[in-house]
């Protein structure tokens, strides 16, 4: 037991079989073509079930493992709801969830009138695990296929509560539900960002302008040196909150943090900004090529976006966490 | 990954912890505040006294884990301890067991590793500060001695310093990284000149001059004209570990204290402030320790440590900018003012932050580090 910030083994040969597979299934094309109300890729969903992605959390896969894959989806913008398909199936694994016949989700939100708002990957999933009343609850029922069009080209959609119906406990199980979707949806924003960087170095080592690559203008290096140290505060953090335990003793005048919900927080809330400056960085330094819907990175731009906003007002999340860190008011 | 500190770690915390609550009082504190001089050498020496420093100075192999020095500093820091002049002391300490002649060693290590004296850094000068290597104090051979000519600034506790660590040009006509020398000695060499200079964060620091200051060959700390290699040792040792990475730690409790006692911490948007100042502050943390492991696993965490000092300086600018607004006026009151919000901690921040963003490689110094060297971008300059 000692402070150890390297990956495990185990972790970095998750991070290696996304990886390779990834860059060869899921180029920015495939994002790009899932565009639209659907938000989704069957076939890219199909081969990860194939691959073992989808059962990885029922199989006993480690958080800390989920979140390395988890980095890697984002950084492929792949358009798969691998973040709440795993979270849902560490709170409700069934069988079914690993052979690809079953896509499960989660409700951010309590449900209001017997529907849940908004739903990721509520498009598609057959589960949908949730608040329903003062009971925490998984709901299968028909998916819509369709939802409303959104910044992010996320597979949103309204769900029923109806349906079968199994109760997993009292509401209150909801918050470790909700800091583990913070925790993997931090690690996939992580994945934006250092995609995001790594488009922005590239372009401005290759664009000349004035006979020169724009990347030895010192205001273009500044703005990109700011990224790499935020977007590794971003993965220890994440890591971290991976790591923690549900514990209560909280010590901030000493920064002492290791209450898990409390880390899945700050991680969420780190990790949203950091994808949404180095997206917003990147796309500048592209230039008018960068507002152009031809070139990548204004597709990283927006899920940086959706991915975090779906949550709501990040600042609603700031005042949970400061209940949590201070005490309620 | 694992996020716990080694049961040594846990242990060396508990030691400075309990050696900090023997040693500090608030007379100590309003000490340094009232002369400028952010030093508690009485602090210094207890850590010495319990092996504390010796362990701590990087190489010397007493320990294999810089999470331990780590450790030691942000706790000084947390608890509002000077550490500064320490970190100086540890940081040349280091250098010596690095590059020093065995010589040098048993002469100069063992007052600094018992916490006796106090050790000060002349590398910049009126006209080199980022572009420290175009120092111009001159080193001339004569004989068997070297007669040092120049001035140096910013020579923070050169007042009340044992040694000093200084860089000089020893060959005028080869390319500026190539032709420095640096040396190391006693304070009270003839020739040496202190005068103060005061700064808007209280501190005290320094303008020293050099007349016809002769020293022999045993005051070389490193090679003749090898003074760049000597002086990378030492940065690669002061950034992201030695402390500076916690400020917002201290301000974030003051603030709290203050808001609880005003009421204001019921207001939705100083908690959500709160709460972002929070998040940086554990962020910071995070990249300090990193820097560390990659030190305690072989590595030389220069890049990283670049990273940390330019996030950590900059989050705590922006959280002294919204302490300072949020707790206004009150928060205009300095120490002893009986209104004073947070006792006039808020107030002292507020003079302090805009250093930290200079002193130790200015921020646009480690983003031309970081571009370069970890992005691959071509050379700005």
């Amino acid at each position: 037991m000692t402070v150890d910030l390297g990956l495990s083994q185990d972790e970095q040969a998750v991070r290696d079989l996304f990886r390779t597979f990834l860059t060869k299934e899921c180029p920015p094309s495939v994002a790009r073509d899932a565009e639209g109300a659907r938000g989704f890729d069957r076939e890219l969903w199909d081969k990860l079930t194939l691959m073992g992605a989808t059962g990885m959390a029922v199989d006993g896969a480690t958080l800390g493992e989920l979140v390395v894959a988890c980095e890697e989806v984002g950084r492929a913008i792949a358009p798969v709801p691998l973040v709440e398909h795993l979270v849902a199936s560490r709170v409700h694994p069934v069988p079914e969830m690993c052979d690809g016949s079953t896509m499960a989700t989660v409700s951010l939100r309590p449900s209001v009138n017997g529907i849940w708002a908004l739903v990721p990957a509520g498009v598609e999933a057959d589960i949908v695990v949730g608040v329903d009343g003062d009971e925490l609850v998984a709901v299968r029922n028909m998916p819509p296929f369709e939802g409303p069009r959104n910044h992010a080209s996320a597979p949103l959609a309204d769900r029923s509560t109806s349906g079968h119906r199994i109760v997993l406990g009292p509401a209150a199980g909801f918050g470790k539900v909700l800091a583990e979707w913070q925790i993997l949806t931090a690690a996939a924003l992580v994945g934006i960002a250092s995609a995001a960087l790594d488009l922005g170095v590239d372009y401005a080592k290759a664009r000349q302008q004035f006979g020169v690559p724009i990347g030895s203008f010192q205001a273009v290096q500044h703005g990109l040196a700011d990224l790499p140290g935020l977007i590794d505060g971003a993965r220890l953090l994440t890591h971290k909150a991976a790591w923690a335990d549900v514990r209560t003793a909280i010590d901030v005048d000493d920064s002492s943090v290791e209450d898990q919900i409390a880390l899945a927080s700050m991680a969420f809330v780190f990790a949203s900004d950091v994808a949404s400056h180095a997206t917003d960085r990147s796309l500048h330094y592209h230039g008018g090529y960068g507002f152009a819907r031809e070139y990548d990175i204004q597709l990283y731009y927006r899920r940086a976006r959706g991915w975090a906003l779906i949550l709501g007002d990040p600042a609603a999340e700031c005042r949970r966490l400061a209940d949590r860190l201070f005490g309620g008011q | 990954m694992d996020f716990s500190l080694s049961p040594q770690a846990e242990a060396l915390r508990q030691e400075v912890r309990r050696i900090i609550a023997a040693t500090v009082t608030p007379e100590m504190r309003a000490e340094c505040h009232r002369t400028g001089t952010f030093d508690m050498p009485v602090v210094v020496r207890a850590l010495a006294d319990a092996g504390i420093i010796e362990r701590a100075v990087p190489g010397l192999g007493r320990t294999d884990d810089p999470i331990e020095l780590w450790v030691l500093f942000n706790e000084m820091e947390k608890a509002g301890v000077p550490f500064d002049s320490m970190s100086v002391a540890l940081m040349i300490a280091g250098v010596i067991a690095h590059v020093g002649t065995d010589e040098q060693k048993e002469r100069i290590l063992p007052s600094i590793l018992e916490g006796r004296s106090r050790v000060c850094m002349g590398y910049s000068e009126p006209d080199s500060g980022s572009d420290v290597a175009a120092a111009k104090t001159r080193a001339v051979r004569h004989k068997d001695q070297w007669v040092i000519n120049g001035a140096k600034m910013w020579t923070t506790m050169a007042h009340v310093a044992d040694w000093l660590i200084l860089l000089t040009r020893t060959d005028p006509d080869v390319p500026k990284h190539k032709g420095l020398t640096m040396f190391i000695l006693p304070m009270d060499t003839p020739g040496i000149t202190v005068e103060p200079v005061y700064t808007m964060g209280t501190e005290r620091t320094n303008a020293t001059f050099y007349d016809d200051v002769r020293v022999g060959d045993e005051a070389v700390l490193g090679e003749v004209n090898g003074g760049w290699r000597t002086m990378t040792v030492a940065l690669s040792f002061e950034r992201g570990v030695m402390g500076g990475t916690a400020p917002g730690v201290a301000l974030l409790r003051h603030f709290r204290h203050w808001a609880e006692k005003s009421g204001a911490i019921r207001d939705p948007f100083v908690r959500e402030r709160m709460a972002r100042v929070a998040i940086d502050n554990e962020v910071a943390k995070l990249l300090t320790q990193r820097s560390a492991w990659i030190a305690a696993s072989g590595g030389q965490p220069g890049l990283e440590g670049s990273m940390t000092k330019v996030f950590a300086s900059e989050a705590y600018q922006k959280a002294s900018r919204w302490f300072l607004e949020a707790a206004a006026p009150h928060s205009l009151l300095q120490f002893d003012e009986p209104a004073a919000a947070a006792d006039g901690w808020i107030e002292y921040d507020a003079r302090h932050a805009p250093v930290t963003t200079i002193y130790g490689g200015t921020s646009e110094i480690n983003r031309n580090n970081i571009a370069e060297r970890h992005l691959g971008l071509p050379k700005a300059r």
